[in-house]
């Protein structure tokens, strides 16, 4: 799954979409509500992509490699 | 914030002052009934807060119930330094032998406040201080202590008044002083003091400003006289443009921004924090440059809310460009205000290339920032660029003269 | 040397859990030397640590846990608990406080002030970024994180005083870019009642040896410049003045309210112009863009034969 905002997009890989703990996980640790777990789903609040401040700490929360932030500015460099 | 007349005899009132008995209405006929109340001549003052109301013709005097009635309505309708009344004070003409003053106001540079007193009133302090010094008494008193009847007495004494008066002074300048204190006053000021031909002494105006820092803890006080939050009492209202501001700055929790106001110009200005924003708005007037507002962003905010300042201020009738412009930024962050900014010509449908004539804030998370204007082709500079060449250049962009 | 602080310097910081504060710690310890940032105060929030920094109830818990007396305190409680902590710090013995928190009412900074002379404490702010000693510490948030920080400031003969937190930095950064780096910036807050004015501040820059100039920032409002016009010129001074004054537009409008809470044009001593012309007749020169302040400096080291490191 993939959302985009103006600035920032964000991938989170299908395969860890569905975890209800690593949904609970994001949605705690996003300072700027990027992430709700709609039904222990990850979802992403396109609303606020935006506001994200290349904090990490959703990246720090989940196995590496499965979710990505993306700088659409800058030929979408990966957050890693 | 500045109280009516009428709020300040009542705060005078409560603190045990003398006051006379007066009326406060917003209407003529009850302007009457207050007059027949009080039995004999009467003086009609329009409540406004702004000065030179005798001049303007904003006190009269009524010898009848009727004639009160009479000056009421007109002082009423009486627009005075584009403030309209908010009621008027019908005042017992009381028999004055003398006119006293005594204030109290803040001292920064000795950090306490003075009492100021002197057997010259009813006319500015300031006027009496530069005509006859020795007229006037000032004594700081603590912070801490409380004030004691001996300070009183000995800015009374200082001034040459003794006997009775001395001693029928005393309590009124100490109450003075500790309604002072107790309300967070940064000015208290009874003008004049008048003594009646009895001998006693009677408040027969008043000015009292309270600290803006302070109310939510005069909140039962503010209550009582009908003071409400959304009041702010200003040197002049806020314009539908402020106002929005202030919607901007309510909606989103994070960040400051702040003092809001319109100007007359085609510059628009997203700028900050306190100092920063001082500085910019002097460099584009002293440039040419004409800005449509003033304002003071900061305490990292959120893209939401630059977002909403810089298309509020875009959308402002008249406003060509925007400047972007701060002081080396360190806990507000250049990428999220340069995303903001940028957002709102998209939202509005301008590119932001054209529209926003400079950015310049460097600091915090700047290379990122830097990278976002990049790849929307807007101008920007770094600390190398001061902030005087950077509203220079804004300027000149905006007059359509050559960019250097 | 420096005035104030220097790498010895012991202090604590009130509030230490609040988000601000904790950004605040963290920067201290990484900034220079690294600062002695020896214990936090959040009530209740005992056993708890902010960045390895032990937080504690109380500062009387705080000065047992550290053995000895602390110098400092950086206070950025909220406004309407200010006053009783800067109260509890003086108590506790502590002999600098500086007060980051905005917004406090002025009887409150009149009380803690006229505490910390009583004591013999020193109060810096309210409503300021505090202390920086280029390359060896910094207390409060002035500069920002210390990768920031070190960008802006170097170390060298200019002291700064400004009532602006954030152009206390710009300023250094344009001293810094013009190889005139600072003995210690000292952001003084913008209120109408702070713990320490220019003058006030101005005998310690006097005896630092380092110190070879002095940079002020200032704005419209209050009798402070006055003041400080009136020290320099009694006291003799050595020390040249440079100084920039924002806000010049305030002229124009009497009774409005811009910037800082003390930056309001209530008489006719306190405007700007008014200003200029008091710090002038002190041979203080006003600046009309911070680009011209190292020039200006410059060439009055020169004149007083001041050896430029």
């Amino acid at each position: 799954m993939r959302k985009d905002g103006t600035f920032i997009g964000v991938e989170v890989d299908d395969a860890v979409a569905g975890d209800a703990a690593l949904a609970a996980k994001l949605r705690e640790v996003c300072p700027v509500d990027i992430y709700s777990d709609a039904d222990g789903r990850v979802d992403i609040v396109e609303g606020n992509l935006d506001e994200c401040v290349l904090c990490r700490l959703c990246l720090d929360a989940s196995p590496a490699g499965t979710v990505k932030v993306l700088k659409l500015y800058d030929n979408e460099a990966v957050l890693a | 914030m500045r109280f009516f007349e009428y709020e300040a005899r009542e705060i005078v009132k409560r603190a045990g002052i003398p006051v006379t008995d007066y009326g406060f209405t917003t209407d003529a006929s009850e302007a009457r009934s207050i007059a027949e109340r009080i039995g004999g001549p009467t003086v009609i003052k329009s409540q406004v807060l702004t000065g030179g109301r005798m001049k303007a013709g904003g006190v009269k005097f009524a010898d009848t119930p009727e004639e009160a009635e009479q000056h009421a309505a007109d002082i009423l309708q009486l627009e005075i330094n584009g403030h309209q009344p908010r009621g008027v004070l019908v005042d017992p003409k009381a028999e004055v032998e003398q006119e006293f003053y005594a204030g109290v106001v803040w001292d920064g540079t000795r950090k306490r406040p003075v009492m100021i007193f002197s057997p010259v009133g009813g006319i500015d302090i300031e006027q009496v201080a530069e005509e006859q010094p020795d007229k006037v008494g000032r004594r700081h008193f603590s912070n801490i202590l409380p004030f004691g009847d001996f300070e009183a007495k000995e800015v009374i004494a200082s001034t040459g008044v003794t006997g009775s008066d001395l001693n029928k002074l005393v309590p009124i300048v100490t109450r003075l002083a500790r309604l002072f204190v107790d309300n967070d006053m940064t000015l208290a000021e009874i003008n004049p003091l008048g003594k009646l031909k009895d001998g006693s002494f009677v408040a027969l105006d008043a000015h009292m400003d309270m600290e803006n820092e302070a109310r939510g803890r005069h909140k039962k006080l503010l209550k009582d006289l009908g003071v409400g939050d959304e009041e702010t009492r200003q040197a002049r209202e806020a314009t539908e443009f402020e106002l929005a501001g202030e919607a901007v700055d309510a909606a989103s929790h994070r960040g400051v921004a702040g003092n809001v106001t319109e100007f007359d110009g085609d510059l628009g200005l997203v700028i900050g924090a306190g100092g920063g924003s001082l500085t910019l708005f002097d460099a584009v007037r002293k440039y040419g440059g004409r800005p449509a507002n003033y304002c003071e962003i900061g305490g990292n905010p959120s893209v939401e809310k630059a977002k909403g300042l810089a298309k509020l201020v875009l959308s402002k009738p008249g406003v060509d460009k925007i400047a972007v412009m701060m002081s080396i930024v360190s806990n507000t962050r250049v990428d999220i205000v340069a995303r903001g900014v940028i957002a709102a010509c998209l939202e509005l449908g301008f590119d932001p290339a054209e529209k926003i004539a400079i950015f310049r804030i460097p600091g915090a998370w700047e290379e990122e920032g830097f990278k976002i204007l990049e790849k929307y082709g807007v101008e920007y500079a770094d600390r190398s660029v001061s902030m005087h060449e950077a509203a220079r250049r804004a300027v000149e962009k905006i007059q359509g003269g050559v960019t250097a | 040397m420096s005035i104030l602080v220097d790498e010895s310097t012991t202090f604590i910081v009130q509030g230490i859990t609040g988000r601000e504060a904790v950004n605040l710690t963290r920067e201290c310890l990484d900034y220079g030397k690294g600062a002695k940032v020896v214990g936090g105060v959040t009530p209740g929030r005992l056993g708890r640590e902010v960045h390895g920094v032990p937080v504690f109830d109380t500062v009387q818990q705080a000065v047992q846990d550290h053995g000895a007396p602390i110098d400092g305190s950086v206070v950025t409680v909220p406004p309407a608990f200010t006053k009783d902590a800067v109260f509890e710090a003086i108590e506790n013995g502590i002999k600098l406080i500086v007060i980051v928190t905005e917004r406090i009412p002025r009887r409150d900074v009149a009380e803690m002030v006229e505490l910390a002379q009583l004591r013999g404490a020193r109060i810096i702010g309210p409503n300021c970024l505090g202390i920086i000693v280029p390359d060896v510490i910094k207390m409060g948030g002035i500069g920002g994180p210390a990768k920031d920080a070190a960008k802006a400031y170097s170390p060298g003969p200019i002291g700064v005083i400004s009532r602006s937190g954030g152009m206390t930095t710009e300023m250094s950064s344009t001293l810094t870019a013009a190889g005139l780096g600072q003995s210690t910036a000292v952001s003084i807050g913008g209120d109408a009642i702070i713990g320490s004015t220019y003058a006030e501040l101005m005998p310690l820059f006097e005896a630092d040896e380092q110190t070879q100039g002095i940079v002020i920032y200032t704005e419209p409002g209050g009798r402070m410049e006055a003041e400080l016009a009136r020290w320099v010129t009694e006291n003799d001074s050595r020390l040249p003045i440079v100084a920039f004054m924002a806000g010049r537009f305030m002229d124009e409008m009497p009774g409005m309210s811009f910037g800082h809470a003390g930056t309001i044009v209530e008489g006719k001593e306190d405007t700007a112009t008014e200003k200029i012309a008091r710090l002038a007749e002190a041979g203080i020169t006003v600046a009309e863009e911070i680009s011209e302040i190292p020039e200006i400096m410059k060439s009055k080291l020169a004149e007083r034969g001041s050896v430029v490191a």
